[in-house]
């Protein structure tokens, strides 16, 4: 379980994120959606440490976290905008990243086949298509195997191809118990992959539950219906 | 261990860059050319530490800020892993601050060695012109690490704080010095100067290697001073503390900096 208590973040004088409470349960998958710059990736960023928050406190698993590092080692993270060092070929990225996890069990093998990758081992980072970055990130956060899996905005730039076998793969990892989190534009993702559903707007949330209860209280047939409505409500 | 995964992959790379050859290369030429013309005495070696004095600052300082520039995506990777920041700043800092020494080293000592220079009676002095780089690297490369943080966003700002610096402290520096004995040459100043040339680690080391050399014309105002108030040994000593207290400054503000900032 991921909780985090009265996160707040300025970036100078702007507030990202505005006291943020938030439960995210074990073993199930949460969506976080939310118009642009309502503070996602922040929050993502700040339960990673990437972000140090102004105040408030993170805990995983009932352990505070903040300004630590060991816990990084059940997550796994998959960026919004995959940035790998250029002059390192996919397989020497993978080799090194095993290396700085003392070598760490890994199923990397596997996960290249399943997002076809082998063609692209023996490339350099800085030749790879934006697409082929973003599988290479995918398997980089799920090689190791960790409990706790975070995306963000993961199928953004990804073929329909690859990005059906992304979701196979993360449904996979749902039914195997890990706690999913992802953030995502596109409504049909959220609903085809979480069971909750986290709705944030200007750092704030502004839903928490369980995506079956929304539906029903807005009653839309479609989560993009209600998502737009709540977005509607907010601006007026 | 994380730390040396780091450092060698750092290494690789900046030997794959090729241009830290082209650094120790420049050492090579100039201390050959030096020793070739000027003969292997205390001249030559004085030149070797004036050209040192200028190009240690200047490449440490802009080379730090960039290469923490390129390593960005390489930092946010690593941020994401089960890595302490402490660790990672340290395998930053040493992945270009042990090459940049070594090539300083290796390029001034080779022709030092071949022409017979480095086994005479100045072993000692040659020993202690390569310390003082060795410092200087570790030293600039620190304050171009702590600006290159310090304006992790803007490149542009942080490589213009980089030159501009250099320029202040290599060059502009004495002049100051100058005209501020010029302007105030009437009063009972010396130790304020004393304390002005602290505050200048280039001006230190060259107050070091004049004193070693024992060169009281070319030691200037301040180096005369330093020499009377301390005398050549303690002088020495002193200046080398300052310059070590020096070098610690920015890696502490850089080391603070790094573990604070929002990636």
């Amino acid at each position: 379980m991921i909780e985090l208590k009265g996160l707040k973040k300025n970036f100078g004088r702007l507030t990202v994120l505005d006291d943020l409470d938030l439960e995210i349960p074990s073993g199930q998958a949460t969506g976080i959606v939310g118009p642009n710059g309502s503070g996602k990736t922040t929050t993502i960023k700040s339960i990673l440490g990437l972000v140090k928050p102004t105040e408030g406190e993170i805990r995983i698993d009932g352990e505070l976290v903040n300004n630590r590092w060991e816990y990084r080692e059940k997550i796994g993270y998959m960026p919004q905008v995959a940035r790998y060092p250029e002059n390192m070929t996919v397989e020497e990225l993978f080799q090194f990243i095993k290396n700085i996890r003392g070598d760490q069990p890994s199923n990397e093998e596997e996960l290249i086949k399943h997002f076809g990758l082998e063609s692209e081992l023996k490339k350099r980072m800085r030749t790879l298509s934006g697409g082929n970055r973003q599988k290479v990130g995918a398997v980089l956060s799920m090689m190791f195997n960790p409990d706790i899996l975070i995306f963000d905005e993961p199928t953004a730039g990804l073929d329909p191809r690859s990005s059906v076998q992304f979701k196979k793969k993360v449904r996979e990892l749902k039914d195997q118990g890990k706690t999913i989190m992802l953030t995502t534009h596109i409504m049909s993702e959220i609903e085809e992959l979480a069971d909750h559903l986290i709705f944030i707007v200007e750092g704030k949330i502004k839903y928490h539950g369980p995506m079956d209860e929304l539906l029903n209280e807005h009653k839309e047939q479609r989560l993009e219906g209600a998502v737009a409505k709540m977005m509607e409500e907010e601006a007026a | 261990m994380k730390a040396l995964t780091i450092l060698n992959y750092q290494w690789k790379d900046l030997i794959r860059g090729k241009w830290i050859f082209g650094y120790a290369l420049i050492y090579l030429l100039i201390t050959d050319a030096l020793i070739r013309f000027g003969g292997a005495g205390p001249k030559a070696l004085l030149s070797i530490s004036n050209v040192m004095l200028l190009l240690i600052p200047l490449v440490g300082m802009i080379y730090g800020a960039l290469y923490l520039y390129q390593s960005r995506e390489f930092t946010e990777l690593l941020l994401a892993q089960p890595l302490n920041r402490k660790t990672l700043f340290w395998g930053l800092y040493g992945g270009l601050a042990v090459p940049l020494s070594a090539a300083f080293i290796l390029g001034t000592l080779l022709p030092m060695l071949y022409n017979g220079m480095f086994f005479g009676e100045q072993i000692a002095s040659i020993l202690l012109l390569l310390v003082l780089g060795l410092i200087l690297t570790l030293l600039f490369t620190g304050i171009g690490f702590w600006l290159g943080l310090a304006f992790f966003e803007d490149r542009i700002k942080g490589l213009g704080f980089a030159l501009v610096g250099w320029l202040f402290l290599a060059v502009l520096y004495d002049g100051l010095v100058l005209l501020t004995i010029f302007v105030l040459g009437d009063y009972p100043i010396e130790k304020p100067m004393l304390a002005l040339t602290m505050l200048n680690p280039i001006d230190l080391a060259r107050i070091t290697v004049l004193l070693e050399f024992d060169i009281s014309a070319l030691m200037g105002y301040t180096g005369a001073v330093f020499n009377r108030f301390f005398g050549s040994f303690y002088g020495m000593i002193t200046a080398v503390t300052s310059m070590l207290i020096w070098l610690a400054l920015p890696l502490y503000g850089a080391t603070k900096r790094f573990r604070k900032m929002d990636f």
